[in-house]
């Protein structure tokens, strides 16, 4: 093989090596990319010092859902399944959860909010979904969620939708937890 | 195959050596492209006969044949078969007998790495077709292994599913990079890029394809690997992960894929249509440009497979509107080859009419993959049938018919004798017969709704289906005629000129027939 062979060869073994790690590197990517832009309905935390109230808010309906992951034995609802809220005024709501097995567990609620374009609108001070839940068996908790919404949010949505899942983490507390926590 | 013409120089071995040990141990390209196009012949076989268990499954609604768990499981294998197992390797053993030949190199560039990522497929796929005898069953997730269908809720096996993607995997990286090399440094003097024939244009934008995504598909596989048996979310959401996020890995490969499955096509067509046209192919540097910008292009419309998951609209429109722009410089390719055989005294033999049905039924495929590029359409069409035809008309009638317009064109070069005209004729009438009456009715029964990937339907999607598979089979019954065709070939025939065909131009045609088990030691002048 001539020199300019192995040129190639060894700039196309590069380019190899360099696309796999480039497959994982767009695991981060997907995440910074969803928390610029917003999109893929993940919450965003409220940025430290920012103020979004205002007294020249108006009416939106929020709706709480709530789901449970496959074989996620708890009891889990939100106490209040529609609010009225004003925008640019802090509100408070929780879930009622009740781990109704024999046995100590761990959950985590991932949220979701619908429309997508909501998102960036909804602001939370303070969410269950930040932190893994535990629960005694037999235990129950009130879990609050105090949020609010941005006053910019768009006329044309009058309607939220907040959902959480609930997935049992229990037998993840070990291990690693994964890439990045919670969101 | 067989022929043992003496090499004028020394140094080098004087033929094939004899037994078993040819193959296993053969570093000749002549000897690995048929290694490859056998083996893909051989799966082109076992993946079609699932395909007929499928269909015979479909021909009636309700339950009959297969239970449903093993109807996913034939669902999965063939399409993984298919791409990874038939059309790839068909055309990996093309570029392996032709490329050197077509630009006047003695060899591929690193044959010991060339007998390597041949080898590695027959472990590849007899671990892949091995989990069909495990427990649990073969893979039953569907060749696209959504997370978390290919992860939480997948069969044991998916971990042998997962090794043997790794493996063909390095399999097509390593076949691409010789390609690569071979081309960039082999040439005969004189042969600019910009004469190369285009077969080996394509395969070159093909080979960098492939390197740049064959590595993220084993990405996302390891990522799988891991959130199976190592406890990481990648996929998962409970620990913060996003089976969204498989799906744009996924089809980040998944959409080059597709085109490197049809550029290759497009370079064997061109010269197929030029030599039956008996005239210059029209516009070879637009030919190279659209397919260069197509291949530059796949890299940017991967979400249109994912319209339906929930993406902001200028995600949606950005991708529609991307995906839409590569159905202008594949509206070049179809312009040019119809521009060719414009006024040209065309003849039809064989390859030439497995050729014009590519124009055609591949021209049909691109347009129903513009309807569905349509976002508001996409939300209807998403997942029924009517993906499934269009898939489909790409493929068959495209790729598929492609490489046996290539065996047709080029077997007389690689076995020194013609094939039977009438019966190839005959093989191409009933391919086409079936594949159309097989594929154009999918169109309809998905427009009506029919979702794919389930073992039963609706009663009034009945009688279509039952065409598709009338057609199905009949199309299938055709490749067995092909098999025949070739053997025949094989082992006998009319005797083939070095020329072969009148209007045929390119270095290939200036060996003998057969070729020669070493060509060009010295390279030939191009001028
Ligand atoms: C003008 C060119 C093309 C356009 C605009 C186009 C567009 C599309 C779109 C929008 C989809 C997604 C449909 C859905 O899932 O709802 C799709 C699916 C698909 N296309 Fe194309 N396509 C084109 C050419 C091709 C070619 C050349 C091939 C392969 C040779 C191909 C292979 C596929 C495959 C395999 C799928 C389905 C994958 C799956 O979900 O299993 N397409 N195409
Ligand atoms: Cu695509």
């Amino acid at each position: 093989m001539n020199k300019s062979a192995k040129r190639t060869l060894k700039y196309l073994s590069l380019a190899v090596f360099g696309m796999f790690f480039f497959s994982f590197a767009l695991v981060p990517l997907y995440d910074v990319f969803c928390e610029v832009t917003g999109l893929n309905g993940k919450i965003s935390q409220s940025e430290e010092g920012v103020s979004y109230e205002s007294n020249t808010g108006r009416d939106l309906t929020i709706q709480f859902v709530s789901h449970n992951a496959e074989q996620m034995p708890w009891i889990f609802r939100p106490s209040e399944k529609i609010m009225k809220v004003k925008t640019g005024k802090y509100s408070n709501a929780t879930f009622f959860v009740k781990n109704n097995t024999d046995k100590p567990m761990t959950a985590r609620a991932v949220p979701s909010v619908a429309p997508s374009n909501a998102n960036e609108y909804l602001k939370k001070l303070e969410c269950f979904c930040f932190e893994e839940q535990f629960l005694a068996p037999g235990e129950e908790a009130l879990l609050p969620v105090r949020f609010i919404f941005d006053s910019n949010i768009p006329e044309s949505i009058n309607n939220v939708a907040l959902s959480y899942t609930i997935f049992d983490i229990t037998n993840y507390n070990d291990m690693e937890m994964a890439h990045h926590d919670g969101r | 195959m067989s022929s043992v013409i003496e090499s004028h120089h020394d140094d080098h071995h004087h033929g094939p050596a004899k037994g078993l040990m040819r193959w296993l141990l053969t570093t000749n390209h002549k000897d690995i492209g048929t290694l490859y196009l056998w083996f893909s012949f051989a799966m082109f076989l076992i993946g079609g006969a699932m395909a007929m268990v499928i269909r015979a499954e479909l021909f009636q609604p309700g339950m009959q044949i297969v239970q449903p768990e093993f109807y996913n499981q034939m669902l999965t294998l063939h399409g993984l078969i298919m791409v990874f197992g038939a059309v790839m390797p068909a055309f990996v053993g093309l570029a392996n007998w032709l490329i050197p030949m077509m630009v006047g190199a003695p060899d591929m560039a690193l044959p010991r790495l060339n007998n390597l990522s041949f080898w590695l497929l027959p472990f590849a796929f007899g671990i892949l077709l091995s989990s069909l005898f495990m427990e649990g069953g073969a893979p039953n997730f569907g060749w696209t292994f959504y997370a978390p269908l290919s992860t939480t809720y997948a069969p044991p096996s998916v971990t042998f599913f997962i090794f043997s993607v790794h493996i063909m995997g390095a399999s097509s990286i390593m076949g691409s990079i010789n390609v690569i090399v071979t081309i960039m440094n082999m040439r005969a003097p004189g042969m600019d890029l910009m004469k190369m024939p285009l077969f080996v244009w394509s395969w070159l934008i093909t080979a960098y394809l492939l390197i740049a995504v064959m590595p993220v598909l084993a990405g996302a596989v390891t990522m799988m690997l891991m959130d199976i048996h190592f406890g990481t979310s990648f996929f998962n959401a409970a620990g913060g992960g996003d089976p969204v996020l498989f799906q744009h890995i996924f089809w980040f490969f998944g959409h080059p894929e597709v085109y490197i499955m049809i550029l290759p096509a497009f370079g064997i067509i061109s010269h197929i249509i030029e030599t039956f046209a008996r005239k210059q192919l029209f516009g070879y540097e637009s030919m190279v440009w659209a397919m260069l910008s197509i291949a530059i292009l796949s890299f940017v419309v991967w979400a249109h497979h994912m319209f339906t998951v929930g993406m902001p609209l200028a995600a949606e429109l950005f991708f529609m509107w991307a995906t839409m722009l590569i159905a202008v410089p594949t509206g070049v390719k179809v312009f040019n080859w119809v521009a060719t055989m414009f006024k040209g005294s065309i003849s039809f033999e064989t390859p030439m009419l497995f050729a014009i049905a590519f124009v055609v039924l591949f021209t049909i495929g691109g347009f129903s993959g513009l309807m569905l590029s349509i976002v508001p359409a996409d939300f209807q069409y998403h997942d029924t049938y009517f993906v499934v035809a269009h898939f489909h008309y790409v493929l068959v009638p495209g790729s598929i018919f492609s490489i046996m317009a290539a065996v047709y064109y080029w077997i007389p070069k690689w076995t020194g004798n013609m094939y039977d005209e009438r019966m190839g004729r005959l093989h191409f009438w009933l391919s086409f017969v079936g594949v159309n009456v097989t594929f154009f009715p999918q169109h309809w029964i998905g427009l009506a709704g029919m979702p794919r990937r389930y073992p039963d339907y609706a009663l009034q999607f009945a009688d279509w289906n039952m065409v598709s598979t009338a057609g199905a089979f009949l199309f299938g019954a055709s490749q067995i005629l092909f098999l025949f065709i070739v053997l025949k070939t094989v082992l006998g025939g009319k005797k083939a000129t070095p020329q072969v065909w009148e209007g045929a131009r390119g270095l290939e045609w200036s060996v003998e027939s057969p070729a020669p088990y070493h060509t060009f030691s010295t390279p030939p002048k191009v001028n």
